[in-house]
C-alpha cells in the first residue's frame, strides 16, 4: 500500500475520531477551547508516531519470533504507558517550552484508546515498519484535525441557545455526528484518487 | 457487605457509565450498529469490570501507591486477554465484527476509574456488586443505543439470531443510523432524554450538563 494512500485513508476516508471513533474521551473532554484542543492534538501525534515504531518493533522481535502474540494487549499498553511516562521525563528536563504546552496532556493520553488502537491496527493490517510509522503519524493528524474542527464548533455552541436537556455533551455528540456526516464526503475520494 | 445493593443500583442509573458519567464512549458508538453486537460487547465489559474489580479489591493492601496504576492496568488487561480469547474461541463471529474494541476494553475509561476510584479502596463484594451494576448499566445503555440504530437503520431487530419482524416492517430505513453519523446523533439524544427524565427541580440542579475530562 502506498505511503499516500495510507495518510488519505487515515486523516480523511477513515479519521480516527469521526470514523472509526478512537479517541472519543479526549475529543469531548479537551475540546471547548481551541487552544487546549490544539495542544491535546500535537501531543497525540507525537506520542502516537512513537508508539506505532516501537509496538511494531516489539511485536515483530519479541511477540511474533518467540510465540507470544497472544500477549499482545499487555505487552501494548504496558509499552504505551512506559513510553508516555519515558516522554514526558525526556521532554521536562530537556524542553521546559514544549513540557509546558504538552505536559499536562501526556499522563492521560495513556488511556486514550486511539493510540493502542492505532497500534493494533498496524499490526492487523501487516504493516511495514515504515508503514507503521506513517499510519500513526496520519492517524494522529487525523484526530488534531477532528478534535480542532470540532473545537471551532464547540466554541460557537456555548454562545448558543440550546434546550436545557441538551446542553453539554448532548448537544455535542449530535455535533459531531453532522461532523461525522461532513466527513462521509471523503468516502469516494479514495476511489476518484487510486483507480 | 453493607451497601451491596446501592453500589449495585449506582451504576445502573445515577451513575450510569455511558448516559451520565459520559465514560467508555468509543465502544459505545462503535460497535453498538445491532442489538446483538451491543449486548457481546456489554457482556465482555461486565466480565472485565467485576473481575478487575474483585481482584484489585482483594489485593489493594499489597500494592504500594506509587505503582498503583500500572498494576490496575496489567490486572485488567489479563482479563482483557481472557475475553479475547475466549472469543475468538466460542464467538468468532462476534468477535470478527467486534474487531479491534475487544481488546481496547483494556484502556476503556469506566474499568480504570472504577478501578482507582472504588475497587482500590472497598471490600471485596462490594467491589464486585459495583462492578456488576456499572457493567450492567453499561450493557443496557449500550443496548438502547444498539437497539434504535438497529431498528431505525434496517427496520428490524435481530433477536438471538432470529429477526423479530420477518422480512422487516414497512418502512424505508434510514441507512445513516447504522454508519458512525448515526451513532453520535443516538447517544447525544439518549443522553438527553436522560437528562430529561431525571430532571430535578432548578434550584437542585447544576447548572448546564456535567461534563467529565479524562481520556
Amino acid at each position: 500500500m502506498s505511503f499516500v494512500a495510507i495518510v488519505v485513508s487515515s486523516i480523511l476516508v477513515n479519521n480516527f475520531v469521526l470514523m472509526r471513533f478512537l479517541g472519543i474521551c479526549p475529543f469531548l473532554g479537551v475540546s471547548r477551547q481551541l487552544a487546549t484542543a490544539t495542544g491535546m492534538g500535537a501531543a497525540v501525534v507525537f506520542v502516537m508516531t512513537l508508539a506505532s515504531a516501537i509496538t511494531w518493533v516489539f511485536h515483530h522481535t519479541l511477540l511474533v519470533p518467540f510465540g507470544l502474540a497472544y500477549l499482545q494487549t499487555v505487552v501494548f499498553i504496558l509499552v504505551i504507558a512506559s513510553l508516555v511516562q519515558f516522554v514526558e521525563m525526556v521532554i521536562q528536563k530537556t524542553s521546559p517550552a514544549l513540557y509546558q504546552a504538552l505536559g499536562i496532556y501526556l499522563p492521560i493520553i495513556t488511556t486514550n484508546c486511539a493510540i493502542l488502537g492505532v497500534a493494533l491496527i498496524n499490526v492487523r493490517q501487516d504493516y511495514a515498519f515504515l508503514e507503521s510509522v506513517v499510519n500513526g503519524l496520519a492517524a494522529g493528524m487525523g484526530f488534531t484535525l477532528a478534535i480542532i474542527l470540532f473545537a471551532g464548533v464547540r466554541e460557537r455552541l456555548e454562545l448558543a441557545d440550546t434546550p436545557a436537556a441538551l446542553k453539554g455533551v448532548p448537544i455535542a455528540l449530535v455535533s459531531a455526528g453532522l461532523m461525522s456526516v461532513a466527513f462521509f464526503g471523503f468516502q469516494n475520494l479514495f476511489r476518484f484518487l487510486f483507480s | 457487605m453493607r451497601g451491596m445493593l446501592a453500589d449495585f443500583r449506582n451504576g445502573l442509573l445515577t451513575e450510569n457509565p455511558v448516559l451520565r458519567l459520559v465514560l467508555g464512549l468509543c465502544p459505545a458508538l462503535a460497535v453498538s450498529t445491532a442489538l446483538m453486537n451491543g449486548f457481546w460487547m456489554g457482556v465482555a465489559v461486565t466480565f472485565v469490570l467485576t473481575a478487575s474489580n474483585l481482584l484489585i479489591s482483594l489485593i489493594r493492601g499489597f500494592i504500594p501507591s506509587r505503582v498503583r496504576i500500572p498494576c490496575f492496568i496489567v490486572v485488567i488487561a489479563t482479563f482483557v486477554t481472557v475475553v479475547d480469547l475466549s472469543m475468538n474461541a466460542f464467538l468468532p463471529e462476534m468477535h470478527k465484527i467486534l474487531g479491534i474494541f475487544v481488546p481496547l476494553i483494556v484502556v476503556n475509561c469506566i474499568i480504570l476509574a472504577r478501578a482507582e476510584a472504588f475497587a482500590s479502596r472497598r471490600p471485596a463484594l462490594n467491589a464486585v456488586a459495583d462492578g456488576l451494576g456499572m457493567g450492567l448499566g453499561f450493557t443496557v445503555a449500550l443496548m438502547l443505543v444498539s437497539a434504535v440504530r438497529e431498528f431505525l437503520g434496517t427496520a428490524n431487530l435481530v433477536v438471538g439470531s432470529t429477526p423479530l419482524f420477518g422480512d422487516g416492517l414497512p418502512f424505508a430505513p434510514a441507512k445513516v443510523m447504522t454508519l458512525p453519523p448515526g451513532a453520535f446523533i443516538t447517544l447525544g439524544l439518549a443522553v438527553a432524554l436522560l437528562n430529561v427524565l431525571t430532571r430535578k427541580p432548578p434550584a437542585a440542579r447544576a447548572h448546564g450538563a456535567r461534563e467529565e475530562v479524562s481520556a
